[in-house]
């Protein structure tokens, strides 16, 4: 391998998309034998410039390098033909079939039949980088993290040498997080260039060789990973100094005010996500929720605030049974929920009205007359423009418009202001920039003194730690331990999360390991 | 491996997603449509040896030209705006009701009962019963395929548009069965309406029009301002958000389709007792389904509605009155509003959407 050539090398990519300059003229290079990490906030370009290298847009203008030579990307299967492969934050993986079968899909074999034979190619990569997977295994039996070894598998049976991760460790957890790694260096020594997008800046310092970071859809730096440190990268990203130790004030009540006992809820086709849980919400707490992504925290969520059908249990608000009751019913007891799905207008906003609109959401039908009030509504929500600082060409604007973080100010801003006593929020900084995230810990704070119990459901372990009183572990839809914030450690919840920690009877009540 | 980079071309053009346009920009857009539908089917006529400028003033004039063309153009428009406002509701809650014909007919049986049976009744009681009648037909034909939607999940589209043969096939079984009026000897058919259950003229034409106009400004206020409006808006982004928001969406897709249908069955009243006089298989004839059309160009906005339906109606009349003042056949005013529709629907592509060529690339 000549470590003089570089496997990659962009310059002065710029891209736009209409009036919005999402990559303006970015150089950025990759050895191979090298891993690069790619930060940025959110919006600051990296998924548009990735999105170019493998084929799925084309730049506006500037050059794009492979190997030396100078190319031009048109189509995913050109990047593949060029040895780039992308593994993408949501799997695209066909669940009833093998691993074997996902992995060859698409490659052009030769021949009528598919051969035999592909396993032992499989298993002959599988070897070489270190990964451990069985080819004849069927994808949806297979967890998070095995089911990104396929994709990776995927990449590579394809001769892919340039590989491309996208925010791989989001949904892992710390130990298959640690596992994910070692297969990267492994590839790194095989002489292969990677890049890995992530916002979380311990990763960066752990697995990268050097740093590019982006802002605002220019490249401000590339620094070496051994001469910088989390502090510098952060500003780098930011533009400037920031605070990162979020803010705890001690719970001030004791008093339980949402009981679930003994909850079990099943799903269309019986399968049960959440499996005779129990725990209590406390007055002016916030009660975290951890768990790898798919253990039950949506049905959690949907359960409490009955848009989801109960197979047994009870839920206890101010003793009073909320099973049964309808979500109008609910909302009106002063419960709230926002949840914030993955592409984030999914549920709870309506993404072609206004803000106005989206405000009247839970109470467009107060009011006498079979018209729609929205003066209060108009009122209310240039306040919360000017409160919460949302960019926003005017409050009568789709929502649809705004960026990802204006939106979930303004969801958050609405479950808020609607004076809620059991707030219930799910991953609420989900892709929100530095900035914007710490508004919102200093929004549930603020309700947290004002006597609301919060559930707050998390992906960020470190936020976790931070943020909450208690951590509550959620796995396969059981609970594997309710821990004391201040005293576990982030290893523990790891195996918390896994279920490993079932011989640890240490870790099931309070942690105080 | 790496030489293939170079053999790899790039597609001559492909298509992009355009940013959201103002409404001016829509609009102007829209009227350029207009104008190269219009040179289109100006090529058309060329082409079979007139004069464009000719036939087109001919097809504008000829549907004004007198009062008895007018008033024709006007009895075009009235089922087909009526009809057009009642599927907006429902596609705008995201409810594909391709039913509109069914739901017309249904409309006009269930008015068709009353002014055969009970004729003797006040005039103004019995129209009010037969309007009355023909929203329930037209209600209870939309509710069907809401209900099953809503409990077993069926698909409305192909539901909706299965009903439509259903209810022409009952109108044909009445004509021949129980309904035939006897003292019409030959081709089985309904008796003609009693003068009692005729709409009354307004300025010579029946007062649908007038319905329909009102009809328009109150769907207008009612999905932009009402409670109701807000939640068909809702559904139709998201039931998901719906749901947490509290609203009963089972309720609201069966009430918002008990009113798309019953605005097209007093569509099918109106037809009945203000133009046919009876109930034949021809009621809906076909406005059912070019009612999706005018919805679709409109954007759903019952203002816009109105004015498409105008120009659907002028299209449609005047080039009847060209077509026998230039002694051509009907297949050539066919012809040629099939062209105009066609080249305004694929102009309006262009409005979501544009084409970008491929770059002429210097040799580096």
């Amino acid at each position: 391998m000549n470590n003089d050539v570089m496997a990659i090398e962009l310059k002065q990519i710029t891209k736009s998309f209409g009036p919005v300059v999402a990559n303006a003229g970015i150089d950025l290079s990759v050895r191979q034998g090298e891993i690069l990490a790619l930060l940025g906030e959110n919006g600051s370009g990296k998924t548009t410039l990735m999105n170019m290298l493998s084929g799925i847009y084309k730049p506006d203008s500037g050059s794009i390098f492979i190997n030396g030579k100078s190319v031009v990307i048109n189509s995913p299967k050109a990047a593949i033909k060029l040895g780039i492969g992308m593994i993408h934050q949501h799997f695209k993986l066909v669940e009833s079939l093998t691993a074997a079968d996902n992995i060859i899909m698409g490659s052009k074999e030769k021949g009528l039949f598919l051969k035999k034979s592909r396993a032992e190619k499989i298993r002959s990569i599988s070897r070489r980088f270190g990964l451990e997977i069985d080819p004849l295994k069927k994808v949806h039996d297979m967890s998070v993290s095995e089911k990104q070894t396929v994709e990776i598998l995927k990449v590579l049976y394809r001769n892919a040498n340039i590989l491309i991760l996208d925010e791989p460790t989001a949904v892992l957890t710390p130990q298959e997080t640690r596992r994910l790694f070692d297969i990267l260096r492994r590839m790194k020594q095989e002489g292969c260039a990677i890049i890995i997008i992530t916002h979380k800046l311990n990763e960066v310092m752990e697995i990268s060789d050097r740093v590019t970071i982006l802002r605002k859809g220019q490249s401000v730096a590339t620094v070496n990973t051994a001469e910088t440190n989390i502090k510098e990268l952060t500003e780098l990203m930011v533009g400037r100094s920031v605070e990162l130790s979020i803010y705890r004030p001690e719970p001030e009540y004791d008093e339980s005010l949402l009981e679930v006992h003994h909850l079990t809820v099943a799903d269309e086709e019986g399968f049960e996500t959440i499996r005779d849980i129990s725990f209590n919400l406390k007055k002016g707490e916030i009660l975290g929720v951890a768990g790898v992504a798919g253990s039950g925290q949506k049905e959690l969520c949907e359960a409490i605030a009955g848009l989801m059908p109960v197979k047994k249990g009870a839920i206890l608000y101010n003793k009073e049974n909320l099973i049964g009751k309808s979500p109008k019913e609910i909302i009106n007891l002063g419960i709230s929920m926002s949840f914030i799905p993955e592409d984030r207008l999914g549920m709870g906003l309506a993404a072609s009205l206004s803000l106005v609109d989206n405000l009247l959401l839970k109470k467009y039908y107060q009011g006498k007359g079979p018209f729609v009030r929205k003066k209060e509504a108009r009122a209310l929500a240039r306040r919360l423009v000017e409160q919460l600082d949302i960019a926003t060409p005017s409050v009568d604007a789709p929502v649809r418009k705004l960026s990802g973080g204006n939106v979930q100010k303004v969801l958050l801003g609405r479950e808020i202001e609607s004076d809620p006593n059991v707030l219930i929020t799910a991953y609420p900084v989900r892709g929100l920039d530095i900035n914007s995230s710490y508004t919102i810990y200093d929004m549930l704070n603020e309700q947290k003194k004002k006597g609301v119990a919060i559930l707050f459901i998390g992906e960020d372990l470190d936020v976790l730690l931070e943020l909450c009183d208690r951590i509550m572990v959620l796995c396969h839809g059981r609970i594997t331990g309710i821990v004391n914030a201040k005293e576990v450690s982030k290893e523990e919840l790891g195996l918390l999360m896994t279920g490993a920690a079932s011989d640890r009877p240490d870790l099931q009540e309070g942690g105080n390991n | 491996m790496k030489d293939n980079a170079h053999s790899i071309k790039e597609p001559l053009m492909r298509v992009v997603k355009k940013a959201e346009l103002g409404y001016t920009k829509t609009a102007l857009l829209s009227l350029l449509g207009l104008a190269i539908a219009i040179a289109a089917g100006g090529a058309f006529i060329l082409i079979i040896g007139h004069n464009p400028t000719d036939i087109y003033w001919s097809i504008l004039q000829g549907a004004w030209r007198s009062k008895l063309a007018a008033s024709g153009t006007i009895k075009i428009a009235i089922p087909l705006l009526i009809a057009s406002l009642g599927i907006t509701p429902a596609f705008k809650m995201k409810f594909w009701n391709i039913g509109a014909e069914g739901q017309i007919i249904m409309g006009g049986i269930f008015a068709t009962y009353f002014a055969l049976f009970w004729a003797h009744l006040p005039h103004y009681l019995l129209l009010l019963v037969m309007f009355l009648a023909g929203m329930l037909g037209g209600g209870l034909w939309g509710l069907l395929p809401a209900y099953f939607k809503t409990k077993f999940g069926t698909n409305e589209t192909l539901f909706t548009l299965m009903l439509n043969y259903i209810a022409l096939y009952m109108i044909k079984y009445l004509t021949e069965g129980p309904w035939r009026d006897p003292s019409s000897s030959g081709f089985p058919k309904i008796a003609s309406f009693d003068k009692n259950a005729r709409l009354d003229l307004i300025f010579g034409v029946h007062a649908g029009w007038l319905i329909a106009l009102i009809l328009t400004l109150v769907m207008f206020i009612y999905l932009k301002y009402s409670k109701q409006g807000y939640e068909i808006s809702v559904v139709g982004e998201s039931v998901n958000t719906a749901r947490y928001a509290g609203m009963n969406v089972k309720k609201i897709v069966m009430r918002t389709m008990f009113i798309s249908g019953a605005i097209c069955g007093m569509a099918g009243m109106i037809q009945v007792s203000g133009a046919a006089h009876t109930l034949g298989d021809g009621v809906a004839g076909g406005v059912g389904f070019t009612a999706i059309i005018v919805a679709w160009l409109a954007r759903l906005n019952p203002l816009i509605i109105l004015i498409v339906t105008m120009f659907f109606a002028i299209l449609e009349k005047g080039s009847s009155v060209m077509q026998s003042s230039y002694g051509l056949s009907q297949s050539v005013s066919s012809i040629l509003q099939g062209i105009i529709l066609f080249t305004i629907l694929g102009m309006d592509f262009f409005t979501r959407y544009r084409i970008v060529f491929r770059k002429v690339r210097k040799k580096l």
